[in-house]
């Protein structure tokens, strides 16, 4: 069949495979580092319905459609769902999970720059999902 | 020659034909319909992101149903069925067997398509081409949602029928003086690409059945409110369709494997190790379908095991770039139509492919994940390697299809054409998805990055459009009025014979 030698693509192949398995182990190592979330971290309870969020603080003030948080601190969101699957996202800071039906999904995050971003939902979720947003503020005081 | 050009028969002769060159020309129609369908509904999504606000789509529920119809039509109107086309010109003849192993069923499972498309045109669905439950199953409007599930129903069944049909007739009918180790690599790409729709297929074929009885309320399978996990929906859907991602684009590296040295004239590097990769594709294939879920709260174990999953399934391709790199290598290149497509596709398969890498890696899919970059990322493989091989192998087999040839300075226009909308389209759908702007919406906030970004996307789709006016002009015309084709070597590549046998187009039955 193939009488020539086929060494070059023995070495092509060795060369991406150490390139995957760079790519693989470094991934591992940030996201284990990343999922870590400190224990200080202050609760917030995300809910996602059709076609809103609703936010709710350990101490038991609500918001609709904004969310109030202080820079420099740590944040725990523990996210769900009222109705279909939304995907809670403040792009930024690459703060993504599901709300999915029937679970509790967690993500954290700790703002490192005060301003104003956005929420959107990631998941189609019907109707308004491309209008399904909300407001993030990061307030500088230190209180 | 007994071309259909030369005696023209009438029409219910080819309909109700079963000889395998009748039903691949019912299937390569068909698969051109729903190109130029889902095409003209592709322009029309660009048109409306074009700026910011409601251009001329009404309302949101009328352009969520046309991205859901978009896809559900180019994936399996489309592109299987061109492949389905493909296969039944030439798996016989590779072969070198009369016909397909069972003709009959070859054309029940052609006839269960027009129904199928019927079903998903009219019903004109909502819950994108995934149907993620519980939204399909609680909130998507009937009777559309539930005329997608019986159309993609008879769908399933079809590729099912077809891929019992390729693997029978591969593996039962093949000549015996053909070992199976010397059977061209095209017949080896239906030969796998059969084999993984033969396992993967029915489990979403059961996830479908499931599906429509949680909508009928007879059970709660997906449905949260019934006890149901609608995450379980997810893994029966992806379990078979990342398999399917490969089910679409290995025969397209089959029709690479077939024009590359025809126009480098020039052997194949080595027939071993595209086997090799078409048969480690179709195992590691299976281990990766949850990359498509990292967002759902997986935990960190079960994203290391797809993430591991997904990049080995990276070797088998980066093997077919190299194959083909090195086949092209010191031969004398002859840049006809489909040359030039067959190279286009292989640079954008490469750049797809490093996309992917990056999608795999955990911390980066969640900046990717159900964004822009995402929906470049599938485009440049189902648009830039799927239907750039599609297109080249078209221009390649439209001799032997008609007896005549296409325009070369069209085909060539079409081509660049192509090209150049489909980088400016697709590249620049991967910068949008870094900037934050996510997939399946009518509408967006007038940030001013991505306005600029949507009209440069919008500007490209437009001349991928105006190359596919060209390209239908050109096969219309040339199919009645073209230039009689030289059916031994029809672009003078100068080797030996090598060309389709068109005596095989006659009917034995």
């Amino acid at each position: 069949m193939n009488t020539h030698s086929n060494w070059p693509e023995w070495i092509y192949v060795g060369v991406v495979v150490a390139l995957l398995i760079y790519v693989g182990a470094e991934a591992w190592n940030i996201e284990r580092i990343i999922e870590h979330i400190p224990s200080d971290a202050e609760i917030i309870q995300v809910t996602g319905q059709q076609w809103f969020w609703t936010f709710e603080h350990e101490d038991g003030t609500k918001e609709i459609g904004e969310l109030h948080l202080k820079k420099d601190h740590a944040y725990k969101f523990e996210v769900v769902s009222k109705d279909v699957i939304h995907s809670f996202n403040i792009h930024d800071y690459v703060v993504l999970v599901d709300a999915v039906p029937g679970r509790v999904n967690t993500v954290w995050f700790s703002p490192d720059e005060s301003g104003e971003f956005d929420i959107q939902c990631r998941e189609y979720c019907g109707l308004i999902h491309y209008n399904m947003r909300a407001k993030l503020y990061v307030d500088d005081d230190k209180s | 020659m007994t071309l259909e050009i030369q005696k023209p028969r009438p029409i219910w002769k080819i309909m109700f034909s079963t000889h395998h060159t009748d039903v691949g020309l019912l299937y390569l129609i068909t698969s051109l319909a729903a190109l130029f369908m889902g095409g003209t509904l592709a322009l029309a999504i660009r048109l409306e992101l074009f700026l910011p606000g409601s251009q001329f789509v009404s309302d949101s529920m009328t352009f969520n149903r046309m991205f859901t119809v978009h896809g559900t039509t180019l994936i399996f109107l489309f592109i299987l069925p061109f492949a389905s086309a493909v296969g039944n010109y030439l798996v016989p003849i590779m072969v070198r067997y009369k016909d397909m192993a069972y003709p009959k069923l070859n054309a029940i499972a052609y006839w269960m398509i027009p129904p199928a498309f019927a079903l998903i045109w009219l019903g004109f669905a909502d819950f994108t081409w995934n149907a993620y439950a519980p939204y399909s199953v609680t909130r998507a409007p009937g009777p559309a949602a539930d005329m997608w599930i019986f159309g993609l129903k008879l769908l399933g069944i079809s590729s099912i029928l077809g891929a019992i049909n390729f693997i029978v007739t591969i593996l039962k009918c093949k000549h015996p003086d053909l070992p199976l180790s010397k059977m061209p690599l095209l017949a080896w790409s239906y030969l796998t690409s059969s084999l993984i729709m033969l396992v993967a297929m029915p489990t979403f074929a059961a996830a479908l059945l499931m599906l429509l009885t949680d909508r009928l309320g007879l059970s709660g399978f997906f449905n949260p409110s019934m006890g149901g996990d609608p995450i379980a929906y997810q893994h029966l859907f992806w379990f078979t369709f990342h398999p399917e991602v490969y089910v679409l684009v290995i025969p397209a590296i089959g029709f690479m494997y077939d024009i590359i040295p025809r126009f480098s004239r020039k052997p194949i590097f080595s027939h071993v190790s595209g086997i090799a990769a078409f048969v480690l594709l179709s195992i590691v294939g299976f281990a990766s379908w949850a990359h498509h879920m990292y967002a759902t709260g997986m935990s960190f174990t079960e994203k290391t095991v797809f993430m591991i999953g997904t990049l080995s399934a990276v070797p088998a391709s980066a093997m077919h770039v190299f194959n083909f790199l090195a086949t092209m290598w010191g031969g004398r290149i002859k840049f006809t139509t489909p040359m030039m497509w067959a190279v286009g596709g292989i640079a954008l398969f490469f750049s797809a492919g490093a996309g992917g890498v990056v999608n795999s890696a955990m911390p980066l899919d969640f900046m990717t994940h159900d964004s822009y970059w995402v929906v470049g990322h599938f485009h440049l493989f189902v648009m830039g390697t799927i239907a750039f091989g599609s297109f080249g192998f078209l221009y390649y087999i439209f001799p032997y299809v008609t007896g005549r040839l296409y325009n070369e300075k069209l085909g060539k226009i079409h081509f660049v054409m192509s090209f150049i909308g489909t980088v400016m389209v697709f590249f620049t759908q991967h910068i949008l998805g870094l900037y934050g702007m996510p997939r399946r919406i009518y509408d967006y906030p007038p940030i001013p990055e991505w306005i600029a970004m949507n009209q440069f996307i919008t500007i490209g789709a437009m001349i991928i459009g105006i190359g596919m006016a060209i390209f239908l002009i050109n096969i219309i015309y040339s199919s009645g009025k073209g230039k009689e084709a030289n059916m031994d070597d029809p672009w003078n590549v100068g080797r030996e014979k090598y060309y389709y046998p068109y005596q095989s187009k006659t009917p034995h039955h």
